[in-house]
């Protein structure tokens, strides 16, 4: 099931070549294949610089406010990229209020730099998508044992050289998983690269299929993509699959960190501070400033309920179906770990990876192919018509969900079922239990926990995607993301302040839950 | 996976697609991509006057071109209402729409905005024309779009991005009535001026207001909308190749579907919609100007003046869009 979406796209590539096709090939291709890669790129430094080194801060140092900003600084996963973009664009461009502050105040020449550009885009970005190498960073150093930087310490090494020469490469797996999923992210995002104006292959798969109407050639850019995202994901691999680090004996205990003071420690809570503000505080501050005058201008949507509503229903949807999925898929591992069944539980995560706008391409292809030839058939044998089941409902915007999402859910579950000890299968088993009951009356009790993280996990992914949102909605069917792209698209910015201000508060759920599985892990 | 696919499909067949029945006496079912979702005033007023619901959906062209195109000869939708005759033009021809014509359309909407095939027809205007900042520039200083390309305008300019179908039919028309090689010239004139590209009408104006630029090229009822709230924003708009070509135009426009169930009550909407009374309330709920030259103008943008139209049929707009992105594309207009 999962597998036929990328099939779809990847047999898109022998279908003929169009004239948009050719086209695009002649002017636009390489140039998007580069800026998608540079963007890539880009966020992945940008995201290894700050998350590493905000880790780092936390883990070795104390200094003034770390233990509020140790967790504070996850906070930012909450906002969508796309939001953080809008945000900053209507404060920091032109024509927006900080520009005209400053020229008011230093005189009219004063201009900061555009803000529309690569730079801008990486900014965002880095801003949003750090947090995922900090979370990795920080747990990585603090499980690491003190020793071996003692002993380097002891050889003379400096700080410094201790750092890159011991701390970084046993860290080394986690950072690069880390920056492997900001990049993912980058790649697969549309909302921010269009107001921005920055073209990737994400943005083309859109604006071909929705400005050309050439759904081909839509589809062959969307498998360019997916040749993306493949590298990222052998990328992440290898750098989960490669040795750990072998700590010898025991774990020793963590290095203690060491207590800043003065101008050290300032400037450890003002980096620390600086992050936190620029990609959260300031543009919640915003939108809720906005908010406030888009509820005193009467700009809420007069449907605004029956939108919140949907996207839940819609969400929930398929975030129950995707756990549903989990725990069948995962239970089954666990019966028969044959490598056919691990295979299945390896393609189905890889979902995560692939951007929403290549899943949606091959989710629409085979449903409308069942649509215009199953369909006709059921309605010769019912005698009545039953009009479009998939490309005129949400099932396929579900599916596309399911696709992409199902990872998140059944790491989750793989995780919580792995604690629990086969001897417990076993003695189930052996007072006569059949599978099924098994699972319904020993583990699902005892995976709860982790049934509702992958449940809030899936929930909040769901509500927070666009691109695949965009080109799968049925009809008269918008979301708050829709909403959002809508407004901002027309750089409504004050419009779009109210759902976003709402996906961002549904944001913080699964990202409060992170931050009390990190504080319960802490020392 | 059929199993539950199918489940879902019933469960939310409800809040997505809609069933197929017969539809009921006397209604019309509108798919329009105006802005206002289908909350006209005019329809309101339809309904008053011949009894005849009206039922209508929202979306982006891009969507109801894709909802029409896979729903075929099951769609509910009798007559798709959509901006900027690119998308018209190629609803039309994918065989979306079938004929509309009669003596009084023809009377009351101009030729150059109408299908020279008679598939669909245009109900309002949206001149696209050169925005000035009025403390920085003298409107003598201004001519023509090719003028734009002057090096006076080096650094000054602000220009829409070219992925966007406002540019692509204000170019597509220039291909049309000058060839490409000319059109070519001009837009490479245009990029050698450094212009600031904004994806967004309204953030250009805001653009110009503040003084990063100090002009542009916007759809007019963008500016009507901001000075409805604030009457001293300091642009204005400036009618370009008054003394050859005119300004250029494009429209929002109505058809009838190729597989329309109400067929007789769709064609009576549209006709009602192209009367002067009808004409009004249409145009006016979004300051644009009214197809139909008998219309009374909104006074906001009455203070605009009378300008000379573009005349090359706005078909044009769809005939030449793909030479026309593919033009920008050669010429480095992103």
């Amino acid at each position: 099931m999962l597998a036929v979406p990328i099939l779809a796209v990847v047999s898109s590539l022998t279908f003929p070549k169009g004239e948009v096709w050719l086209h695009l090939w002649r002017t636009q291709l390489f140039e998007l294949v580069g800026s998608t890669f540079l963007l890539v790129i880009g966020v992945g430094a940008g995201t290894l610089v700050v998350g590493t080194g905000l880790a780092w801060l936390v883990v070795h140092y104390r200094f003034p406010g770390r233990s509020v900003l140790e967790w504070a600084l996850i906070l930012p996963l909450a906002v969508p990229a796309y939001v953080m973009g809008f945000v900053f664009l209507g404060l920091f461009e032109y024509s927006g209020p900080v520009q005209t502050g400053l020229r008011r105040s230093l005189g009219e020449g004063v201009r900061l730099p555009e803000l529309r550009s690569y730079w801008g885009v990486v900014l965002m970005m880095t801003l949003v998508f750090y947090p995922y190498v900090y979370l990795l960073a920080r747990t990585a150093f603090r499980d690491q044992s003190g020793a071996a930087i003692e002993t380097a310490r002891s050889l003379g090494w400096s700080r410094a050289q201790t750092f890159l020469h011991v701390t970084l490469p046993m860290a080394r797996p986690s950072l690069v998983a880390g920056v492997a999923l900001a990049m993912m992210e980058a790649m697969a995002d549309f909302g921010t690269v269009a107001t921005f104006g920055y073209r990737t292959l994400t943005e083309a798969v859109y604006r071909v299929w929705y400005g050309m109407f050439d759904r081909i050639a839509a589809t062959q850019l969307a498998s360019v993509l997916l040749l993306f995202a493949l590298a990222l994901i052998l990328l992440e691999r290898r750098s989960r699959g490669r040795a750990r680090f072998t700590q010898t004996g025991r774990r020793g205990p963590a290095l203690a960190p060491s207590e800043l003071r003065g101008w050290g420690a300032a400037a450890a809570t003002a980096s620390c501070l600086a992050t936190l503000t620029l990609a959260f505080l300031l543009p919640v501050g915003q939108l809720a400033w906005w908010a406030a005058a888009a509820l005193r201008d009467g700009q809420i949507a007069p449907a605004f309920g029956a939108l919140l509503t949907r996207t839940c229903v819609l969400a929930a949807v398929a975030a129950l179906l995707a756990c549903l999925l989990a725990v069948l898929l995962a239970y089954a591992g666990r019966l028969h770990g044959t490598p056919t069944v691990r295979f299945v539980v390896q393609f189905a995560s890889m979902g995560y990876a692939l951007p929403g706008a290549v899943i949606a391409v091959g989710v629409l292809l085979p449903l409308a192919w069942v649509d215009h030839t199953v369909a006709p058939l059921l309605e010769r044998g019912l005698g009545h018509p039953i009009g479009l089941l998939f490309t005129g409902s949400a099932a396929g915007l579900v599916l596309a969900y399911l696709v992409r999402f199902l990872a998140v859910s059944l790491q989750t579950v793989e995780a919580s079922l792995g604690k629990i000890s086969p001897s417990l299968d076993d003695a189930a088993r052996s007072l006569g239990a059949r599978a099924g009951a098994a699972l319904r009356r020993v583990h699902l009790p005892l995976i709860r926990g982790g049934l509702m993280t992958a449940v809030i996990l899936v929930f909040v992914e769901t509500m927070k995607e666009m691109p695949a949102t965009l080109l799968l909605r049925p009809f008269g069917f918008n979301t708050l993301a829709v909403e959002i792209w809508e407004r901002t698209s027309e750089a409504m910015w004050q419009e779009a302040s109210v759902p976003a201000l709402t996906l961002v508060g549904v944001g913080l759920l699964p990202v409060i839950v992170l931050v009390r599985l990190s504080l319960g892990s802490s020392r | 996976m059929s199993a539950w696919a199918w489940t879902l499909a019933v469960a939310l067949g409800v809040g997505g697609g809609f069933g197929v029945g017969m539809g009921e006496a006397a209604e019309v079912v509108v798919y329009s991509a105006r802005s206002h979702y289908g909350q006209e005033p005019a329809f309101e007023a339809f309904t008053k006057k011949t009894g005849i619901q009206i039922k209508s959906f929202g979306g982006d062209s891009g969507q109801l071109f894709e909802r029409l195109k896979a729903e075929g000869d099951k769609t509910p939708a009798d007559i798709l209402i959509s901006v900027d005759a690119g998308n018209l033009w190629n609803a039309a021809r994918a065989g979306l729409l079938s004929r509309v014509d009669s003596p009084e359309i023809q009377a009351n909407i101009p030729a150059h905005l109408r299908d020279p095939d008679h598939r669909w027809v245009g109900l309002t205007v949206r001149a696209r024309t050169i925005m000035y900042n009025t403390r920085k520039v003298r409107p003598e200083e201004l001519s023509t779009y090719e003028a734009l390309g002057d090096p006076k305008w080096k650094g000054r300019l602000c220009l829409r991005t070219s992925s966007h179908i406002y540019n692509q039919s204000l170019l597509a028309t220039m291909i049309k009535r000058q060839g490409e090689a000319r059109t070519e010239i001009t837009v490479r004139a245009w990029m050698a001026n450094m212009p600031t590209l904004i994806n967004s009408d309204t953030k250009i104006l805001e653009a110009i207001a503040a003084g990063q630029c100090d002009v542009g090229l916007t759809n007019t009822y963008y500016l009507g909308r901001i000075l409805a709230k604030d009457a001293s924003f300091p642009v204005a708009p400036f009618w370009p190749n008054q003394q050859t070509s005119g300004a250029h135009v494009n429209i929002s426009g109505a058809g009838v579907t190729a597989h329309a169930r109400n067929r007789a009550e769709a064609f009576k909407l549209i006709e009602f919609l192209t009367s002067p009374e009808a004409q009004q309330m249409f145009a006016d709920s979004n300051f644009e100007y009214p197809a139909n030259p008998q219309a009374a103008v909104d006074p906001l943008i009455a203070r605009w003046g009378k300008f000379k139209q573009d005349d090359t049929n706005v078909a044009a707009a769809g005939e030449f869009q793909a030479a026309a992105t593919r033009l920008a594309d050669r010429a480095g207009y992103k």
